[in-house]
């Protein structure tokens, strides 16, 4: 099951070795230490006992990580297809937009990408990982890995048919490249059949593979 | 000019290569994979580095490196040079650490708690 269809209203089967989400546990804490994470401990150490950052703020910048996922990008999403002054807003100046709902983009230059009738957006980020953190969350594997990075850009269409989306000839497909400091996020078209629903409800249907482009929000059931 | 070609390419720059299919692979970020996003953003935050510097690390690293180490391996390699050039520790510090912890224990949990009271 795609990671983007789990039903949240329904108590979730947990699989031996896998996690609360779905997923594998990355081998780490009874895997025998390896030189990075030496590394990393050791860096970790030197910088508190300099005074330069304290245990305290890394646990907070990993709580402040781990609290961003897609569902803050829905609640934007679900905003801008209820309200077109905020619609319009958001397309003018995503982070500025963004911020309004309480999703700090700090730095960075947030372009939003409108799917309509006749053009499709996806995003990528050939040269590293480059992803719209703060409103998704950190990327998945595939994303910073070097099939999807080499050839989204090249054959779009392929790829997004790997993902199970076949558009067809007629829906111009336009990639946006991201670099450290513009990211890109899609806004996809509002389901058919979804008039008169709440935003809590609409952002229920948008799914993190529609803002990346690879996929389409939920069809209203 | 001639047409640069494939080879002529950083090995980072790979948009538009030939590749295999996306493997949709996913998983939770380990707890040493987040210390070390949390120790990048803390750092561009304070303004020891930037993310150029993270990038310009990963991109000196070599091809080898590159391919074969996973994404927060090369992120702390990059985060652990952007840190000595400015000046945060030295490598002679650093290398006196890794060998202490190193030294605590064979898994990352027994290795890292010396650093945690609150786990004692």
């Amino acid at each position: 099951m795609p990671h983007d269809d789990h039903d949240h209203d329904h108590e979730h089967v947990h699989h031996e070795g896998m996690s609360p989400s779905g997923h594998p546990y990355r081998a780490d804490q009874d895997e025998p230490l390896t030189y990075w994470q030496t590394m990393e401990i050791a860096v970790r150490e030197l910088l508190e006992e300099k005074g330069i950052f304290s245990a305290a703020e890394i646990a907070t910048a990993i709580g402040r990580m781990d609290a961003r996922s897609p569902a803050d990008g829905a609640r934007v999403v679900a905003k801008a297809w209820t309200d077109p002054a905020f619609k319009a807003r958001l397309m003018a100046d995503g982070s500025a937009a963004a911020a309004e709902l309480g999703c700090a983009i700090d730095a960075l230059k947030l372009v939003v990408v409108e799917n309509t009738a006749d053009t499709h957006n996806v995003i990528v980020c050939t040269l590293c990982s480059c992803y719209p953190r703060n409103l998704l969350g950190l990327p998945p594997d595939w994303y910073k890995n070097r099939a999807y990075r080499s050839r989204v850009v090249k054959e779009p269409r392929s790829v997004l048919a790997e993902f199970g989306l076949a558009l067809p000839d007629s829906i111009r497909v336009r990639v946006h490249d991201s670099t450290a400091d513009m990211r890109y996020i899609v806004l996809p078209a509002r389901p058919a059949g979804t008039e008169g629903w709440s935003e809590e409800r609409l952002a229920a249907l948008v799914t993190r593979d529609s803002m990346i482009g690879v996929g389409l929000p939920h069809a209203a059931a | 000019m001639s047409k640069q070609s494939e080879t002529d390419l950083r090995y980072h720059d790979m948009g538009g290569l030939p590749a295999g299919p996306v493997e949709r692979s996913e998983h939770d970020y380990a707890l040493w994979e987040k210390r070390v996003d949390a120790l990048m953003v803390l750092s561009t935050s304070r303004g020891l580095f930037t993310v150029d510097g993270l990038r310009r690390a990963i991109e000196d690293m070599g091809p080898d490196a590159y391919e074969t180490r996973s994404y927060y391996e090369r992120w702390i390699y990059a985060v652990n040079r952007n840190l000595i050039e400015a000046g945060a520790y030295t490598p002679d510090e650093l290398a006196a650490r890794m060998e202490a912890v190193a030294a605590r224990g064979a898994d990352y949990a027994t290795c890292s708690r010396a650093a945690e009271p609150s786990d004692a």
